[in-house]
């Protein structure tokens, strides 16, 4: 046997490219109301994440980010088809899966701005973002963690016989981790209603998840070792991952246990913001930035005959809410100094002895 | 009045919490139909069933991560890890996401459950399923840790640390699970961070917790016969921690001797010491002294383990030698 990396110098893999037809999901039955949402949808994190950028590019967010940029697709196709109580459970790069559950722009940027009127007080961050009245039950920045824990908030709905679903998105990387296999075994043996999405942008961090990886596709190839049926979609057209959402969602609430999702997508940047993406090869880096959800869901609600006067305004007002939202978070103060020192335990409080 | 073992008591104490609140659930390696590999959740399944006592896979991530999830989402949780040991494949869902959930959220997330385990040395069974680890979790911020003690103790701090908003580590000790003592009839709810005086004393405070509680009192009663009057306290809880009962006592006695089973370096001990140097000095008479397991890992054979783990006739001869000094 022979080491992949063997093959070839780092940053010289093969590319891969993106599906060619952006046409193929024109006529699927989904309503342009709902299309129109999910539209909307991916221009705000498209937009929201490229204020984020140039706030960062400013020094003015501290810290890290890490962007959906070209992954909006999957955060939005699934924010849609949730119920407003299901549950969701993010990574670090979790701002487009914080906005899909209608968490307002104004609180998030706040929070990436170590803000009091950020979402979580200044105390999270970035790559903490929460909102448990929108059913946002957070990001967690140590992978493979939170699918144990998306777990026992589906196993928490099936004894409370709520109906609700956990939908538990995570990275390619992930599915190398120990905690990822532990999860979908657990979830598979007590058929729990969640919904295990990988969003496949093929590196993890700065190595290309080929190399790493025993498997062609990481999630979908593992699949079988729980029992489940193996599912790749293109993470990059909403309407594929909006249907997809819609089928795992009913049958996890019909009680027939897990699904795990593999969207193939890109991300438009490098892993974090200090990261240039100098790993991957040119012509792959330009092909997927042409294969761009937000494009292709435009040029299909054009096909279908949407007036492009609407989708600018779409557009326009979306720009003026980050406007807002950058306004309004720049404006907030710094958190209270003793705020510091609140909410570690049920009391409010920090004390550790009397 | 019943007499109760430890372990018995482990149950009672749970099922007396999941009588009275359905959204008390237990989860676990074996804890259902084996009833758990030391005993301490038997006759629970038969009692309340599959859906609420759960076997899992070994799968300490998971369990814990479930629980977590579960408690964030209306349940209050029981998870168990079978031996504490086994807490280092699964730290990060304790220290990482469990700990921190709600400080980070600034308060949104409330996680109300408990992880008890299986601590401790004294039953041979080596270095990988013997150590004391209630010190790793009272190095982490957001984590409430309990541990008693006697079979009564069990019953009311089960009760506490599930009635608890915050998560509590409740470390069982092994060498105490067969241990037998007469239990109160009805509901016993006991209060998180309160230290309890087993033995009233004038010559010097001895604190300890766990297996080296009756320990301790058993030093405490030979060193009696030697003219010398010790109080032990047990902490039972080391966070919240009862800084109060242990410097009062420190007042009257002005010695302070801290007993414990965790490896040498950064043993609760260490931060009680700490506390009483910073707060009590001019009470003390002498040198604050900590009788503890060496910074080793813990042999197996049952003549070295009984060498390193404070023993009675070392807590009694430390004690005595630093008194007469």
């Amino acid at each position: 046997m022979t080491l992949p990396l063997q093959h070839h110098p780092y940053g010289e893999h093969d590319a891969v490219l993106p599906p060619g037809d952006v046409t193929r999901h024109d006529s699927a039955p989904i309503d342009l109301d709902t299309r129109l949402h999910l539209y909307r949808r991916q221009q705000e994190m498209r937009q929201f994440e490229k204020r984020a950028y140039d706030l960062f590019m400013q020094q003015l967010v501290k810290g890290t980010s890490h962007l959906s940029l070209g992954m909006e697709a999957i955060a939005a196709g699934f924010g849609v088809a949730m119920r407003a109580d299901d549950y969701s459970f993010a990574t670090y790069r979790g701002h487009a899966h914080t906005l899909a559950r209608g968490v307002g722009m104004t609180p998030v940027l706040a929070e990436l701005l170590g803000r009091a009127n950020g979402l979580l007080g200044g105390k999270g961050g970035s790559m903490h973002l929460t909102s448990v009245e929108h059913g946002m039950l957070g990001s967690y920045a140590i992978i493979g963690a939170h699918l144990t824990i998306a777990n026992g908030a589906a196993w928490s709905a099936q004894y409370r016989g709520s109906g609700q679903v956990a939908v538990c998105f995570f990275g390619d990387g992930t599915t190398n981790i120990g905690a990822f296999h532990e999860a979908l075994n657990y979830a598979a043996v007590y058929r729990l209603p969640v919904v295990f999405v990988c969003e496949n942008n093929l590196y993890m961090e700065y190595t290309v998840t080929s190399d790493i990886t025993a498997v062609r596709r990481p999630a979908a190839d593992r699949a079988a070792a729980y029992g489940m049926t193996p599912i790749e979609i293109d993470g990059n057209d909403a309407d594929e991952v909006y249907q997809t959402a819609v089928a795992a969602l009913a049958r996890a609430r019909s009680g027939a246990g897990p699904s795990l999702v593999e969207a193939v997508t890109y991300r438009h940047g490098g892993h974090s913001r200090a990261d240039p993406g100098k790993y991957r090869p040119a012509a792959e880096v330009a092909a997927w930035q042409a294969y761009d959800p937000v494009a292709i869901y435009r040029g299909r609600l054009r096909r279908l005959g949407v007036d492009p006067a609407q989708l600018d305004r779409i557009d326009k007002e979306v720009a003026d809410a980050v406007d807002e939202a950058t306004e309004q978070a720049s404006a907030g103060e710094l958190p209270p100094p003793g705020s510091a020192m609140t909410e570690l335990w049920a009391d409010g409080g920090s004390s550790w002895r009397n | 009045m019943a007499q109760l073992s430890y372990r018995e008591a482990v149950a009672r104490g749970i099922a007396q919490e999941m009588d009275r609140d359905e959204r008390v659930v237990l989860v676990g390696e074996d804890v259902a139909g084996a009833g758990g590999v030391f005993k301490t959740t038997a006759g629970l399944l038969d009692r309340f069933g599959p859906r609420r006592v759960v076997d899992t896979p070994i799968s300490e991530q998971a369990i814990l991560g479930a629980a977590m999830g579960a408690a964030m989402t209306g349940l209050r949780p029981v998870a168990e890890i079978m031996f504490s040991d086994f807490f280092a494949v699964c730290w990060d869902i304790v220290v990482n996401q469990i700990a921190k959930t709600r400080y980070m959220t600034n308060g949104q997330v409330s996680l109300p459950l408990v992880i008890k385990s299986g601590n401790g040395g004294s039953l041979r069974f080596g270095a990988q399923h013997s150590q004391s680890v209630e010190n790793w979790a009272m190095a982490v911020p957001g984590l409430k840790v309990v541990s008693p003690s006697t079979p009564t103790d069990v019953v009311g701090l089960m009760a506490a640390a599930v009635r608890s908003d915050d998560p509590v580590l409740f470390f069982e000790h092994k060498g105490l699970y067969s241990g037998r003592a007469e239990v109160p009839d009805g509901e016993i709810v006991d209060t998180l961070g309160t230290a309890k005086i087993r033995r009233p004393g004038r010559d010097a405070t001895v604190v300890a917790l766990g297996l080296m509680v009756p320990r301790a009192l058993r030093a405490a009663d030979e060193l009696a016969g030697r003219g010398i009057d010790v109080e032990v306290i047990d902490v039972r809880s080391l966070v919240p921690l009862d800084v109060t009962t242990i410097l009062d006592s420190v007042h009257r006695t002005g010695r302070l001797f801290t007993v414990e089973e965790n490896p040498r370096l950064l043993g609760w001990g260490a931060e009680i010491a700490s506390i009483a140097v910073d707060e009590a000095f001019w009470d003390l008479d002498g040198p604050v002294q900590r009788i503890t397991t060496p910074h080793i890992p813990l042999p197996s054979a049952d003549s070295l383990e009984d060498l390193v783990i404070p023993s009675v006739e070392s807590i009694g001869q430390t004690i005595e030698k630093a008194l007469q000094s």
